[in-house]
């Protein structure tokens, strides 16, 4: 009898040890190593979109979850990932905390009418600044550039860069159908033939793995995913070689608020908050570069 | 038409490389559906059952998924590493190939009974029998049937461009409307322009055809 209950109470015990070391990982995940600065009761001018926010002490951002890197949503609901510790930096010069912050998905295709509706404060959603775009929103940064890139197995030797397709016409470069990476990709072929072309980069990813294939290109950050959950099976090769500007969508015309988030975004590259984020997410997969804070728009 | 005309070299190109693919497949699933056709109406029941098997796979598949099995399934089970085009136009053969040998049965079945059993009658072998007699006189029925599936095969040619093969006649439009941004409708009016030059001369030479080998019975 007694020795039954020593056996019971050592398995108790292991059970919380068990128990213990997944609450122990998880806290990698939501807040995390690069814990954002949240200012203490800031002041802001009477009016402000930050004064709003700041009284409120809580805000709704939009971010995309499932993107690896960027914005991935794991199981315990909040995501995480490049453009999430952005926010969470920007919201923290407002006084709220990280757990303070509503998350929404903002997919590509609804991030306007997320901002137009008023259901969230911002998005920060791996999201390209262009003209058509700033007609319905306004955007402050850019907070970091994409570009166009090359993913290759990871035992590809023979490409280092979209130069190297010319000299290699045997290695043949996969793209989507009629999208702009793969137009940009034609000028480096050696032949019209060394590019096959499908609907979706999962096919082009298919036919990598069948060895069809040695190459896929276009958005590093599209990429990044692939390499993410490959497992170590695929890397990304040479710079970037085209540029895709990354930016904060806000309410249209609130310029106040902008520059408030690009001054933000410059504290953020100061204190090394910037770099800590980009390593802990989006810099952890092979061939990504520390970037630099790209010069900030106009805001408009 | 005027985008169209602007790119003109891009519709060219496309053109002659969704020949090149009509070209092959033609070929190819003229002489593999003949092959089946006379497997068939073989009187070895070994053969029938082959080729009423592979009509009933084939012929009950749709095209995109015998396209995307050649694509990617063969290469990920047997090592195969050629590339998407002749891949392409092998899928495009065997999926036609079961259209032509069932056009081919039927022409093969419209001779009238006596005339195999005739020519048995007179010491005729099997092969002498089908080559001598009853193919020819087949060969009149088959022509029409076979020329639209021949006809239909060109017009899924534009399908095989959505496995990987890039620079055929379809992708030249997907190029045209997605990348470089043109109108959509001048842009797929090309490559229907393109698609219309090869199936009109197809049907124009099929009417030859039929012409030459027409005969009074």
């Amino acid at each position: 009898m007694r020795t039954r209950s020593l056996t019971l109470a050592a398995g108790l015990a292991t059970g919380a040890l068990v128990l213990a070391g997944c609450g122990g990982d998880d806290s990698g995940s939501g807040g995390s190593e690069t814990e954002p600065t949240v200012a203490e009761a800031p002041e802001f001018a009477e009016g402000t979109t930050m004064a709003e926010i700041a009284e409120a002490g809580s805000m709704t951002i939009g971010t995309k979850f499932d993107q690896p890197g960027f914005g991935l949503q794991g199981l315990d609901e909040t995501p995480d990932g490049f453009d999430v510790r952005i926010a969470e930096y920007i919201a923290g010069q407002m006084g709220i905390a990280p757990e303070d912050i509503t998350w929404t998905e903002a997919p590509s295709a609804q991030r306007e009418e997320l901002l137009e509706n008023g259901d969230v404060e911002m998005v920060v959603a791996t999201y390209t600044i262009n003209d058509e775009r700033r007609e319905r929103i306004t955007f402050a940064g850019p907070y970091y550039v994409a570009g166009q890139q090359i993913l290759v197995a990871s035992d590809n030797d023979v490409i280092a860069g979209p130069e190297d397709l010319a000299d290699n016409p045997d290695q043949v470069v996969c793209s989507v159908t009629g999208s702009t990476p793969a137009e940009n990709i034609r000028e480096y072929l050696a032949s019209p033939g060394q590019l096959v072309e499908f609907g979706i980069y999962d096919d082009c990813i298919s036919a990598l793995d069948n060895g069809q294939v040695q190459a896929v290109t276009t958005d590093n950050v599209i990429l990044t995913g692939f390499v993410a959950g490959s497992e170590g099976a695929y890397k990304l090769v040479g710079e970037q070689f085209t540029e895709e500007p990354y930016g904060i969508g806000i309410e249209k015309g609130d310029v106040e608020f902008c520059e408030f988030v690009n001054e933000a975004l410059q504290e953020a590259a100061d204190s090394g908050y910037y770099e800590e984020a980009w390593t802990a997410t989006a810099g952890q997969f092979e061939g990504t570069e520390v970037p630099d804070l790209p010069e900030p728009d106009e805001c408009v | 038409m005027e985008p169209v005309l602007d790119n003109l070299d891009l519709y060219v190109s496309g053109f002659w490389r969704s020949l090149e693919i009509v070209l092959w497949a033609a070929a190819g699933s003229l002489a593999l559906g003949i092959l089946l056709a006379a497997f068939r109406v073989s009187p070895v029941p070994v053969l029938q059952r082959l080729g009423a098997l592979y009509v009933a796979t084939i012929r009950n598949t749709p095209l995109t998924i015998v396209l995307f099995f050649f694509a990617f399934g063969v290469p990920a089970a047997f090592g195969v590493t050629w590339d998407f085009f002749a891949l392409g136009t092998v899928g495009l053969v065997v999926y036609t190939a079961a259209f032509v040998c069932e056009s081919v049965r039927s022409g093969v079945n419209a001779v009238d009974a006596g005339q195999a059993e005739a020519a048995r009658a007179l010491g005729l072998t099997f092969r002498q029998n089908l080559s001598l007699v009853v193919l020819p006189q087949a060969l009149r029925t088959v022509v029409p049937p076979t020329g639209s599936v021949i006809i239909a095969m060109i017009k899924n040619s534009a399908v095989v461009g959505a496995i990987g093969v890039s620079g055929d006649l379809f992708s030249a439009y997907r190029r045209m409307a997605s990348a470089l941004g043109y109108e959509r409708l001048p842009s797929i009016a090309g490559t229907a322009v393109g698609f219309l030059v090869m199936t009109l001369t197809a049907g124009a030479i099929l009417m030859v055809v039929e012409r030459r080998m027409a005969v009074s019975r």
